[in-house]
């Protein structure tokens, strides 16, 4: 039995892909046996702990004009650590399931704040329970730091609610716009007064003198609720579990949801008392997933396209920033969403520039070529900008990274055919013309460096 | 490396290789052509410019007693009227103001403004209210209610390399060129030449994979397109050395080929001065005032200004009261500048900002933005604002 199409596209959704030699080894495994690796590679948590210093701790109030530029550098540099690492951890980590669905909860719990230490414990957050228990995650999130900044619940007490955070929960995170009112906002709102952060300890902490505890009517309930409460009758809303499946379901099987197969994932996801891992284990071992309409037609993030493509050639770079500079120009910076509804992603990937530049890259980095491009200046680096003379950053970045191709000729087998390098190397599949052009590649370097440089690349 | 090396070592291994079947090359498409259309330029001042150190109200007290020791003295203020004037910084900017090409709206904002740099962008460039997220802008927007008229990427051109929010549409969206030499070098890769030349295409399909391909062949069409159009015409104005004076000169050269190009965005960044504002700010303000002044007196020159709206925005102002390092923190209301040959209104717009009725210590929005993106649609690029704006915003008399 092969099932190398299906174990290629398990690994496609359920990671960032497969390495050819892994994915000859399993060719004969079921798929029940290859799902279940996944989850099993997957177990162990290995958070990101780059920054042990929370600079915001610090006092700034007597600092001079140069200490506080000073300080700024050196947020930007937590920033960029930060971002490194992580992509550095999807790039050679193992357990790729884990790592795949933190960068879901990464956009589903958009998050954009300066604080970069804060960003790694919510990171960490969403890492820990990506494939554990939904409630248990919400909760955690919204009484992280980064979050109760972001969503200004920091500043909801009970003379001045903010509701800020008690939209975004609603709308963004479990049910979604047109299943609530706005006197539940509201209503809701004063309950998760008191919820915050203290600014000397960066501790979670409630705060009972600015919690509101007079009655509130939400979704035709009335009592004294505490935020707690609020999240638990928003889950014994079955359309919580609709909402995410049907968010799951595009991000792992199709952009356009289909209805039967979302109610069985809701169905699911709901009784089990939202179990994350339940979710996905139907989804990876149910049929349709395997279905032709449902294989190579996601257009890749631009960091599933990096990393899958750092996974694939085992590449290693010398400066880790050309990986950031390539996020901001494919227009995706981890860690910096273009706002709390995350990057809308499909089709809002490509542009022009954007596929000229997604189609280079790869042949650059593997041909160890040079990449030139002014890059956009981010709201983030207006403030250094504006006390500097220059006004454009004219960066041309050599790539300088190392492709392991030994590694991945030696795992391709002697007289391997062309055309199957091509498939597992391409989602969609193959149509004639390919095939013919594909046999009369000079060698295997040059027919991978055209591969990669396909638009069917940029799909998964 | 060298740039014939790094061309060398970036290009693919040619071939004809790897086309769908289905596929034919962009220009075989049906190709309308437009006349008589006139260009909206749209220049986007990145991190919320201190709009009162810009258009100075110098005729307010207020003014002075708020920013004691960042206000622009008296005395060297261009003066425009009894109350406002420029910074002298935009000293260039004066004769274009005289000859009546300069219109300045001031308090232009929005209702329950944001003051997040990234969400107030997006907010100025979706148009969308303050609690809405939009994942298309009001230019690409435009763009989709034209496509039948106008379905080429090249409609709008941003002069970077990348393209902004706002000039994506859900169907349409707009093209990034910083150099259309270089762009057009980087299409004819022989790889990337082979992908979209190829016999036999007759349809793209409506899948992802389709939609890349298409993608594809339009930027190789345009690429061609505004190269070889734009490669006919010669800017002989002069323009100062800055990157942004550059940018404009590049608009201008397009502008005079006859490119059938109805938007173009340029932005200029610097803008966030938290501290030590009055040089940071001033630099920036001469490089936007010189490059435009240049631009204007160019068009005039080659009888393209009365075709021509050019609007300058920032994504908010700043507050009305110094901050404690010689900066001002993120405020709301702010000035626009809109130029033109043909202004109904030149001169102030409106009055000057009010100072005395501020909230939490912030400018009042007098005019929603949204008026004058509706004015520039209905008015200039003849289109019903509301097909693009999502509800109807009634027109201003500065067009």
């Amino acid at each position: 039995m092969n099932n190398a199409r299906q174990i290629k596209h398990l690994y496609a959704r359920g990671g960032f892909g497969i390495a050819m030699g892994e994915l000859l080894q399993r060719k004969n495994w079921s798929v029940k046996k290859a799902v279940k690796k996944l989850f099993a590679v997957s177990e162990p948590i290995v958070p990101l702990n780059v920054l042990t210093e929370n600079l915001d701790l610090q006092s700034r109030a007597d600092l001079t004009e140069d200490q506080r530029r000073a300080f700024q550098e050196k947020r930007n540099q937590q920033e960029r650590t930060l971002n490194k690492a992580w992509m550095q951890q999807l790039s050679t980590t193992t357990d790729q399931l884990r790592e795949k669905m933190t960068l879901f909860w990464h956009n589903h719990f958009a998050c954009n704040i300066g604080n970069a230490y804060y960003q790694q414990q919510l990171n960490n957050v969403q890492r820990t329970h990506a494939l554990g228990n939904f409630k248990t995650l919400l909760l955690e999130v919204s009484q992280t730091p980064a979050m109760l900044q972001f969503l200004n619940n920091q500043q909801n007490v009970k003379a001045h609610p903010n509701e800020n955070f008690a939209r975004e929960l609603m709308e963004l995170f479990t049910l979604g716009r047109g299943h609530y009112t706005e006197e539940d906002i509201k209503e809701s709102a004063r309950a998760f007064t008191g919820w915050a952060f203290n600014g000397k300890t960066g501790e979670y902490g409630f705060r009972t003198g600015t919690h509101d505890n007079r009655t509130k009517t939400f979704m035709g309930q009335t009592a004294d609720f505490c935020g707690e409460d609020i999240i638990n009758i928003i889950l014994q809303n079955k359309q919580t579990a609709i909402f995410i499946s049907t968010k799951l379901y595009c991000y792992l099987v199709n952009e356009t949801p289909n209805d039967t197969h979302i109610a069985q994932m809701a169905d699911l996801f709901y009784s089990s008392g939202y179990e994350i891992k339940s979710l996905l284990e139907l989804v990876f071992t149910s049929d349709w997933f395997y279905e032709p309409q449902n294989i190579g037609n996601l257009i890749k993030s631009p960091v599933e396209l990096l990393v899958g493509l750092n996974r694939q050639f085992g590449i290693r770079y010398d400066n880790l920033d050309v990986l950031l500079q390539f996020q901001r120009t494919l227009g995706q910076v981890l860690f910096k969403p273009p706002n709390v509804a995350g990057w809308p992603g499909g089709r809002n990937w490509i542009d022009s520039s954007s596929l000229m530049y997604r189609i280079k890259i790869p042949s650059t980095i593997l041909n160890a070529g040079v990449i030139d491009f002014t890059g956009k200046a981010t709201p983030d680096d207006e403030a250094y900008l504006a006390s500097q003379r220059k006004q454009q950053f004219n960066v041309i970045n050599r790539v300088q990274a190392q492709p392991d191709w030994n590694r991945f000729l030696q795992e391709i087998p002697l007289q391997f055919p062309h055309l199957e390098i091509a498939s597992l190397l391409l989602e969609p599949p193959l149509n004639a013309r390919v095939t013919t052009e594909v046999n009369n590649a000079p060698d295997i370097k040059t027919l991978v460096i055209q591969l990669v440089s396909t638009p069917e690349y940029q799909l998964c | 490396m060298k740039r014939r090396a790094f061309i060398k070592s970036s290009s693919l291994a040619s071939g004809a290789f790897l086309i769908p079947s289905f596929l034919k090359p962009f220009e075989a498409m049906a190709k309308p052509e437009l006349t008589g259309y006139k260009n909206l330029v749209i220049i986007q001042l990145s991190g919320g410019n201190d709009g009162l150190n810009t258009i100075v109200p110098h005729g307010n007290d207020i003014y002075y007693q708020k920013r004691k020791t960042l206000a622009i003295a008296n005395t060297v203020i261009v003066k425009l009227n009894d109350i406002q004037g420029l910074n002298p910084n935009l000293a260039a900017l004066q004769e274009i103001y005289d000859q009546g090409w300069m219109s300045i709206i001031n308090s232009v904002g929005y209702p329950n403004p944001d003051r997040s740099h990234f969400r107030s962008m997006d907010i100025w460039q979706t148009a969308s209210n303050a609690d809405q997220f939009l994942s298309t802008g009001w230019v690409g927007r435009y763009l989709d209610a034209n496509c039948q008229s106008c379905p080429n990427p090249y409609t709008a051109i941003e002069v970077d390399d990348t393209l902004s929010l706002a000039m994506k549409g859900t169907q349409m969206k707009g093209i990034a060129v910083q150099d259309p030499n270089k762009l057009l070098q980087t299409t004819r890769e022989p790889f990337f030449k082979d992908l979209v030349h190829q016999p036999n295409n007759e349809h793209l399909n409506e899948d992802n994979l389709g939609y890349l391909y298409k993608t594809m062949i339009e930027t190789y069409s345009s690429a061609d397109y505004i190269q070889n159009t734009s490669k006919t015409y010669k800017v002989t104005a002069e323009y100062p050395s800055t990157g942004f004076a550059n940018q404009l000169k590049t608009v201008s050269k397009f502008i005079n080929a006859g490119l059938q190009t109805r938007v173009y965005y340029v932005s200029l960044s610097g803008f966030d001065t938290h501290t030590n504002q009055q040089n940071q700010q001033g630099r920036q303000l001469k490089i936007y005032a010189d490059a435009v002044a240049a631009f204007i007196k160019d068009l005039k020159q080659t009888g393209k200004l009365d075709d021509t709206l050019v609007m300058t925005f920032s994504e908010f102002g700043r507050r009305v009261e110094q901050n404690a390092s010689n900066g001002t923190d993120h405020g709301t209301a702010n000035n626009v500048f809109v130029f033109g040959g043909k202004l109904a209104k030149a001169g102030f717009y409106n009055d000057a900002p009010d100072l005395t009725n501020l909230e939490n210590g912030d400018l009042k929005y007098q005019i929603d933005f949204r008026n004058v993106y509706a004015t520039m649609l209905d008015k200039w690029l003849n289109v019903n604002n509301s097909q693009i704006l999502n509800q109807n915003f009634s027109s201003l008399n500065f067009i």
